[in-house]
C-alpha cells in the first residue's frame, strides 16, 4: 500500500531517500550549522552588548560608507548595464561576441587579482591616476575607489538580468508603435522600458546586495581608513584581528541580516518580474 | 519563483532563441556601440592588461622566478588542492540537489531550492566568521575538538570546508533548470524497461547533463580558486602553510613585491580567462 502511494506522488524513479538524505545532510553541515554557530554567539551576547557594538560610531561610519559606495557602484553599473545589453541585442557589429564573452570577466577573475588591478591602475603613478590626480579625482585609497572596486566585482548583473529579457521583448510591438508614427524615443519610454523594469530592478537589486558584502577587492584599494574609507566586512575582519569576537560577531550578524533581507527583496522583485512577463 | 542567482549568469539550458541584431546604420547606434566599446576597454580591458604587463615588466626571466618562490608555489599547490578536493564533492551535491528538486515533487521543494542558494547572498567574510564560530577555539564545537585535541581552524581543511561553502550553490545552480527543461520520461523508461537506478543515471541521465555539469565545475573551480575573503578568515595565513593564491597575492603586495604581486596574479587571471573560453564552448556544445 505504501508503496503505491508513494509511486503515485513521486513517480517511479528511483533516489528520493538517497538524494534527499545527502542534499539534508551536507546542507546541514556545510551551510546550516555554521550561520547557526554563529548566530548563537551573537545571540548569546544579550540584546544590550549587541546594540553597544552595531550601533558604535565606528560601526555607524561603515554602514554610511558601504551603503553609499555600493549604491554609487550600483549607478554606474545601471546606466552601463542597460546600455551594454542594449548594444549587445540590437546591433551586430565586429567584436560583439567578444564584448559579450569579456562581460563576464569580473566574475571569473578573482576579487584579489581584480583589487590589485585596479589600485594599480588608479594609484597616483598609474595609467589612469597620473592624470586623474592633478584634476584633484582621488579614486585608490579613497572613498571613489571602495565604489570603483564594488562595480568592477558587480558589472555583469544588470547585464546579465536585462540582456535575456531584452531579446524577447516582441518585435511587433515595437513595429506597430512605430507604424502609429511613435519617434524612436517614444518606442523606448513606453514599450521597451516597461518590459526590461522588472529585471532592470532585480539587476540592480543583485548588483547592491553582492557590493554589500564586498572585501577581496576593497581592501586593496581602500587605504582601509577608519571612519573615511573603512567598509562593513573590513570592520569585522579588524575585529577578529583584535580578538574581539563578539564585537565581530554582532557585526558579521549584521551583514547577515542585510544579506538576507536583500535576497528576500530580490526574490521578490524576480517573483514580481515573472509574473510581469507572463501577463505581457 | 526563480531564484536570484539564476539569472546571473543565464544557465545554459535555457538559452532562447538569439534575435538577431541588426547592422547599425545611423550615427547615433555607432555612438553607443563605440560609448559600449570605450566603457569595457577602460574598466575591464585595462585592468586586465596591467596584470600581464606588470607581471612581466622585469623580463620573463624575473617573472618565472618569481612564481617559482617556494612560498608561492606552495600557495599554487595549496590553491590546486582545495579545488581537487572541493570541485568533486560539490558536482555529486550539485546532482543530489537537481535530481532531487527536479525529478521528485515534495512539500517544500520551492524552500529548498532558496535555502541551497543562501551561500551566493552571503559575504564571503561572513561566510569566514561563521565557520571562524563553529570550529574556531571561541566557536560552538571548539571545546569538544579540543578535548581530543583536534585544530580545524587554521588549517588546511578549514579552506577546503569554507570553500565548500562558498561554492556549494555552483554545479545545482546549472543542472536544475537543465533537468527540469528535459523532463524525467527518458528516466521513467529506462527503469520501466528494468534499469537500475544507477544504469538509468550514467547510461541516460549524465550524457544529458554532461555539458552543464563540467560548467558548473568549471565555476566552482574558478571560484574555489579564486576565493579570498572568506580563506583569509580562516586560514590564519602562515607563510607558506596555508597560503592560497590570492592570499600569496596580498602578502607579496604588502611587502612591496609589485612584480610578485602580479606574476602569482597572472596565473589566476590566466585561469580566468580559459574558465570563459570554457564557458563560451561548453555553451555552444549544450545547445548544439
Amino acid at each position: 500500500m505504501s508503496l503505491l502511494s508513494k509511486s503515485s506522488t513521486r513517480g517511479i524513479l528511483p533516489g528520493f531517500g538517497l538524494t534527499m538524505g545527502v542534499t539534508l545532510l551536507y546542507f546541514a553541515v556545510i551551510v546550516a550549522l555554521p550561520l547557526l554557530a554563529m548566530l548563537y554567539k551573537s545571540v548569546n551576547l544579550g540584546w544590550a552588548d549587541f546594540w553597544t557594538i552595531i550601533s558604535s560610531e565606528r560601526a555607524l561610519a561603515t554602514y554610511r560608507i558601504t551603503v553609499g559606495a555600493a549604491a554609487l557602484a550600483t549607478v554606474f553599473n545601471a546606466v552601463f548595464g542597460v546600455l551594454l545589453a542594449w548594444v549587445l541585442v540590437r546591433y551586430e557589429f565586429p567584436g560583439r561576441r567578444l564584448l559579450d564573452a569579456v562581460i563576464d570577466l569580473p566574475f571569473a577573475l578573482p576579487t584579489a587579482v581584480a583589487g590589485l588591478a585596479l589600485v594599480t591602475v588608479f594609484s597616483t603613478n598609474g595609467w589612469f591616476g597620473q592624470y586623474l590626480e592633478p584634476l584633484g579625482i582621488k579614486v585608490a585609497y579613497a572613498p571613489l575607489g571602495i565604489a570603483l572596486a564594488m562595480m568592477f566585482t558587480s558589472i555583469p548583473f544588470v547585464i546579465r538580468t536585462v540582456q535575456p529579457v531584452l531579446e524577447d521583448v516582441a518585435t511587433d510591438a515595437e513595429e506597430a508603435a512605430r507604424s502609429l508614427g511613435a519617434t524612436n524615443w517614444q518606442i523606448f519610454a513606453r514599450v521597451i522600458w516597461p518590459a526590461i523594469f522588472p529585471a532592470f530592478i532585480a539587476g540592480c537589486s543583485l548588483s547592491f546586495a553582492r557590493s554589500l558584502g564586498e572585501f577581496g577587492a576593497i581592501v586593496f584599494i581602500s587605504g582601509n581608513l577608519p571612519f573615511e574609507t573603512e567598509v562593513m566586512s573590513l570592520l569585522v575582519f579588524i575585529r577578529l584581528d583584535e580578538y574581539d569576537y563578539p564585537a565581530a560577531a554582532a557585526l558579521a550578524t549584521v551583514m547577515l541580516v542585510t544579506a538576507f533581507v536583500m535576497l528576500f527583496v530580490t526574490n521578490s522583485i524576480q517573483a514580481w518580474q515573472l509574473r510581469y512577463a507572463e501577463r505581457s | 519563483m526563480q531564484n536570484a542567482a539564476d539569472l546571473v549568469v543565464p544557465a545554459i539550458a535555457v538559452q532562447p532563441s538569439r534575435r538577431h541584431g541588426a547592422r547599425p546604420s545611423r550615427p547615433s547606434h555607432w555612438l553607443l556601440i563605440i560609448s559600449a566599446i570605450l566603457l569595457s576597454v577602460l574598466f575591464i580591458g585595462v585592468p586586465m592588461l596591467v596584470i600581464f604587463t606588470y607581471a612581466f615588466r622585469e623580463g620573463i626571466a624575473v617573472y618565472f622566478s618569481q612564481i617559482a618562490q617556494p612560498a608561492t608555489l606552495h600557495a599554487v599547490w595549496l590553491t590546486v588542492l582545495t579545488a581537487i578536493v572541493v570541485v568533486p564533492i560539490n558536482m555529486v551535491f550539485g546532482i543530489c540537489v537537481a535530481w532531487l528538486v527536479t525529478r521528485f515533487r515534495f512539500p517544500g521543494r520551492r524552500l529548498l531550492i532558496t535555502f541551497v542558494e543562501i551561500p551566493f547572498s552571503v559575504s564571503p567574510i561572513v561566510a569566514g566568521v561563521t565557520y571562524l564560530f563553529l570550529y574556531g577555539s571561541q566557536g560552538l564545537l571548539g571545546p569538544l575538538l579540543d578535548s581530543y585535541d583536534i585544530k580545524i581552524m587554521f588549517t588546511v581543511p578549514a579552506i577546503i570546508l569554507v570553500s565548500l561553502f562558498v561554492t556549494s550553490p555552483f554545479v545545482a545552480r546549472e543542472l536544475i533548470p537543465l533537468m527540469q527543461a528535459q523532463g524525467s520520461e527518458d528516466e521513467e523508461a529506462a527503469i520501466t524497461l528494468g534499469a537500475t537506478g544507477l544504469q538509468t543515471f550514467f547510461y541516460i541521465t549524465l550524457p544529458n547533463i554532461r555539458w552543464a555539469l563540467l560548467y558548473g565545475a568549471v565555476l566552482c573551480n574558478a571560484r574555489v580558486m579564486g576565493e579570498f575573503g572568506a580563506v583569509s578568515v580562516v586560514s590564519g595565513a602562515i607563510r607558506g602553510q596555508t597560503n592560497t593564491l590570492p592570499l600569496q597575492i596580498e602578502l607579496l603586495f604588502n611587502d612591496y613585491n609589485v612584480t610578485g604581486a602580479f606574476a602569482a596574479s597572472s596565473t589566476l587571471a590566466l585561469i580566468a580567462v580559459v574558465t570563459l573560453v570554457l564557458k563560451y564552448l561548453l555553451e555552444r556544445k549544450q545547445t548544439s
